[in-house]
């Protein structure tokens, strides 16, 4: 296939939160994402209840990946960082580790400058997270340890979601 | 690819509706979301032009239920038909877990159907997907016209190998969620068999 599977564990759940939450009182935002490239949502920290998260995640992923066509199209790799400026509200989109969506939302309470040295500071974290993230899951399928959560479901589990 | 989220108790899967221009994908999602209870749905989104043409795709997230305390997640995409956007509809094909190619049953789309099918077997190439191993189902849409060829004549050319398919009429709902239904078992199946 051409990606692999992408799962995530607790032990590294909380610990991207507690990046996150740092980046939010450091960068002075109102709400940050991180999303998957495939346009779903992995976390929220700040104001997420007064967004559409699911509509967000898979909008954000759309947008990076329209961009990251044209950026081939021009002879780039990909554009690492988007900017939208609105009157009110800004977003600011990297990439983080190749493979997931950074989404930062933020006013006139922080500034463009303050996001962008924010942001890199911790997509360096984020990104040994997910190196590691990427490693466990490897060896957990190698060593057949894998706790997952299907490989035992019956045709009537499946057949109950649709009754 | 589909997301497994140990943390949120949470499996979240892609759904590729493909087809060509005006052969009911976008109709398809609208059935879905109308006649879905409000707390099964999140908002679909629709990126289409002025005359209501899909420019990039369309958006559906839905929740089936748990499976073994996991909270199963669709999200269902559509792409744009129209043979020039081919840019955007290979985008939409990036981590897809199973897809729906619907068919406009009408005899003066033949061709246009025939396209379309090798355009996604092309475009699921140059990702690295072989079609006969991805969760796949077909859908015969606009039954209802009736300038339709027969099932017989459209499964000889657009489903040599057999893989599940329906007839329907999207425009009143026939057939479309049987199609999901469809889709989303494989899908369960295939998540099952990969581990």
């Amino acid at each position: 296939m051409a990606n692999p599977q992408m799962v995530m564990y607790d032990e590294e759940f909380r610990q991207i939160n507690t990046v996150l939450e740092k980046l939010l009182r450091e960068s002075h935002s109102k709400v940050i994402f991180l999303v998957d490239k495939n346009g779903q949502l992995i976390s929220g920290v700040g104001d997420t209840e007064k967004f559409d998260t699911t509509s967000l995640a898979s909008l954000t992923a759309g947008n990076i990946a329209a961009t990251g066509g044209l950026a081939k199209l021009i002879g780039e790799k990909e554009f690492s960082i988007l900017f939208h400026e609105g009157e009110k509200d800004n977003l600011h989109i990297s990439i983080v580790a190749g493979r997931v969506i950074l989404v930062v939302i933020f006013d006139s309470r922080s500034s463009l400058g303050l996001v962008r040295l924010r942001v890199k500071k911790t997509s360096d974290e984020l990104t040994g997270i997910f190196e590691g993230l990427l490693k466990k899951a490897e060896e957990r399928e190698k060593q057949g340890t894998s706790d997952f959560p299907f490989a035992e479901i019956t045709d009537d589990d499946i057949d109950n979601l649709f009754s | 690819m589909s997301f497994i989220n140990y943390a949120s108790r949470e499996i979240n899967c892609k759904i590729v509706y493909y087809g060509p221009g005006l052969c009911g994908k976008t109709t398809n999602l609208q059935h879905v979301y109308q006649k879905t209870a409000p707390e099964a749905k999140g908002k679909m989104i629709s990126l289409a032009t002025e005359t209501e043409r899909t420019l990039f795709f369309d958006f559906l997230p839905l929740a089936l239920g748990e499976i073994r305390g996991f909270k199963t997640r669709f999200h269902l995409y559509t792409v744009p038909g129209q043979v020039f956007y081919d840019a955007s509809r290979k985008l939409i094909l990036k981590g897809v877990d199973g897809v729906v190619f619907v068919a406009d049953s009408q005899e003066e789309r033949f061709d246009a159907n025939i396209e379309s099918i090798e355009n996604l077997r092309f475009n699921l190439q140059e990702q690295g997907y072989d079609l006969d191993q991805l969760p796949f189902v077909i859908q015969y849409n606009k039954r209802d016209l009736p300038n339709v060829m027969t099932v017989d004549e459209l499964r000889r050319e657009l489903n040599p190998t057999g893989v599940p398919e329906f007839e329907a009429c999207a425009a009143t709902g026939e057939g479309v969620f049987e199609t999901l239904k469809a889709i989303a078992k494989l899908i369960l199946i295939d998540l099952k068999k990969g581990k």
